[in-house]
């Protein structure tokens, strides 16, 4: 088949590779129709998560139809599918409580030790995201072997369109979870960093929930007017002073909560980013966190903070200070997709969330690598790429 | 059994997975309250009281007592987690553990069930006749609430010819420590998930198919 694989830092390519097959019998195989590239897919491309290697197969946001089943598995041949990012067995203890992204068992055992050495406890498998959450090939290719077909994958309603349906994959919950973690009340004021994707359905979830107003916060004139669009109010980092006008838009209280989904590779000339771009460059391992640290100095006393954007390691001159004195509370993780699936296909469908403003793109797969580059460098107007496996390419121009 | 010596002695320990013990096991035992009064279990201390290679480890596992002491009991499960257990076979009173060792070669271990508790403890250790001194202990206690079950595994050896034997192991990777957690580690997803996780995408690539080649 064909897939993008990872070869290297800014070095992605679209190879034949392996057809994946049933190996456990609650496999399934899913012929991918849609699949998209997130900005976790970034982090990997700026080779800033450990684990790669040459030849993984990248993609955790994906779509398709069944092809195979494995004699366990309670998916039908031919149905429409949507696959969580996060891999969960559904019989552990944190999937009984729905903590789906911290499954104990769908990360093979073998893979464990890294990330419990770094984080004290293992982590769950993530589809095409490192060896150190399971080595698991990913969705942006044209088959996928899906483990645990009985409990992740999510069967789709034909008259929804993929581009309606696909991004309950990840981004579309992410953005949902960030807003629930937020613990939004109806007088809330609350901002959002990054109006990257996670950022945009952050800031709709937030608006759903009742807020009654939502800051959102980045310096791509394009993302900022989606976010406008949504009902948000906007600032530019880059013209204007964040925290003053944070202060100034809450009526000198502070944002009742903060959004941070920007992540590690957040953009900036603070002087400590600046520092920890470096350390990152040279592999010290450092994660840039100045979108985290201004919304923690930002956010009211008693006020919460929620974390979607990823972070892999540490960072330096983190306020703690302001964390404990303020009496902040954090919540944070990779999101718990399956608890979210069956209430966001029906606010789709009921037509309470809009899932289609964002794709900018739409390319065969066979063009993913360009769409790895310029959703890197052309952010502002490449907001959400969509590679199709079955597209043509365009002619040559 | 092997011919080659060194081999066998690096395969032993490699091997070893959960089927681990130690002669000077007992009088570890009796000295383990001799360090501290704390209550944390004996093998988590800082520095251990033996020369013996000790391990410990606990893993909750969400399905009833009853059926993984069961599950345990039926040694000729064992192989399906163990990842470097071939096969365990019953010889009268006692067990034949067929362990993987490098270069496509196996290694056996005689073993003896010295206490059995329905439905609580297993352990077993090695009798006369076998390579290696091992002794290990399995224990299964209720998890609060509907958290299932609490599985302790202890096990304890005396590395052969002291050091260099564990340097052997780490220099083919399956240091006993690293296996046994793994091996754990796949019982608790074999309960709960009816299978092994694996990240392959073919038949051909699971690390168990890998093995079996490379012993061919
Ligand atoms: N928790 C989860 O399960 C989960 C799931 C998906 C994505 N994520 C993470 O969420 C983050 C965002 O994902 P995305 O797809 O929207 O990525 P993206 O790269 O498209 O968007 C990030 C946005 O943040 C903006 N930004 C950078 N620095 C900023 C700063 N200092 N202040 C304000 N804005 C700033 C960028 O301009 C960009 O628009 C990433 O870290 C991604 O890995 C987490
Ligand atoms: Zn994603
Ligand atoms: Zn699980």
């Amino acid at each position: 088949m064909r897939a993008l694989t990872w070869h290297g830092t800014h070095d992605v390519r679209v190879d034949t590779v392996d057809d994946p097959e049933i190996i456990n019998s609650r496999d399934a195989i899913i012929e991918v129709t849609s699949t998209a590239i997130c900005g976790s897919d970034l982090h990997l491309y700026d080779g800033v998560i450990p684990s790669v290697l040459p030849g993984d197969v990248l993609g955790h946001e994906f779509m398709g139809r069944v092809v195979e089943t494995g004699s366990d598995s309670t998916l039908k041949k031919g149905q429409r599918v949507v696959v969580p990012f996060t891999i969960s067995c559904g019989g552990c203890f944190h999937c009984q409580i729905q903590q789906f992204s911290a499954c104990e068992n769908s990360n093979p055992a073998e893979k464990q030790d890294m990330s419990a050495k770094l984080y004290g406890h293992s982590m769950a498998a993530l589809f095409g995201y490192s060896h150190m959450t399971g080595g698991y090939w990913g969705g942006q290719a044209e088959y996928v072997r899906v483990p645990y077909s009985d409990v992740g994958p999510i069967v789709v309603p034909d008259h929804l369109d993929d581009d309606k349906v696909l991004f309950l994959s990840d981004i579309l919950p992410t953005g949902w979870m960030a807003a629930e973690n937020a613990e939004i009340q109806p007088d809330d004021t609350v901002a959002v960093w990054g109006c990257g994707p996670v950022g945009l359905f952050a800031i709709q979830s937030a608006i759903v929930m009742g807020a009654s107003k939502v800051i959102a916060i980045d310096h791509y004139p394009n993302r900022l007017a989606l976010a406008k669009q949504l009902g948000a109010e906007v600032i530019d980092f880059r013209k204007t002073n964040v925290r003053e006008a944070l202060i100034e838009m809450s009526g000198g209280i502070g944002v009742d909560a903060v959004i941070d989904a920007v992540g590690m590779e957040t953009h900036g000339f603070a002087v400590d980013n600046l520092v920890d771009v470096v350390k990152q460059k040279v592999g010290m391992g450092a994660d840039r966190a100045s979108a985290l640290k201004q919304a923690i100095l930002a956010v009211r006393p008693g006020g919460r903070v929620s974390i979607p954007g990823v972070y892999g390691g540490m960072t330096d001159k983190f306020p703690l200070g302001a964390l404990m004195e303020k009496g902040l509370q954090i919540r944070s993780g990779q999101t718990h997709v399956q608890r979210y699936t069956n209430d966001l296909l029906e606010k789709i469908e009921d037509g309470t969330l809009d899932t289609t403003f964002l794709i900018s793109h739409r390319l065969p797969l066979e063009d993913a690598a360009r769409g790895y580059e310029c959703f890197r460098t052309e952010q502002d107007s490449w907001t959400k790429v969509v590679l199709k496996p079955g597209m043509d390419m365009p002619a040559a121009n | 059994m092997t011919n080659d010596k060194q081999l066998g002695l690096a395969g032993t320990v490699a091997g070893l997975g959960l089927a681990i013990g130690g002669l000077a096991f007992g009088a570890f035992l009796s000295q383990r309250r001799k360090g501290g009064d704390d209550d944390a279990p004996f093998y988590t201390r800082k520095s251990p009281d033996s020369d013996n290679a000790v391990l410990g480890r606990t893993v909750t596992i969400r399905k009833p007592r009853a059926e993984l002491y069961a599950f345990w009991r039926d040694f000729g499960n064992l192989p399906r987690f163990m990842e470097n257990v071939e096969t365990i076979r019953k010889e009268g009173d006692h067990r034949i553990w067929v362990i993987k060792a490098p270069a496509g070669q196996t290694v056996e271990i005689k073993t003896e069930v010295c206490e059995d508790v329905e439905g609580k403890r297993i352990a077993w250790r090695s009798v006369e006749g076998s390579d290696i001194e091992t002794r290990g202990s399995v224990e299964f206690a209720d998890a609060p609430g509907d958290r299932g079950t609490r599985v302790s595994l202890v096990m304890s050896y005396n590395p052969p010819a002291g050091n260099l034997g564990r340097t052997i192991a780490k220099l083919f990777q399956r240091e006993p420590e690293v296996q046994a957690r793994h091996d754990l580690k796949r019982f608790k997803g074999l309960m709960e998930t009816g299978e092994i996780a694996t990240s392959a995408h073919r038949k051909e690539n699971t690390r168990a198919a890998r093995q079996r080649e490379k012993e061919t």
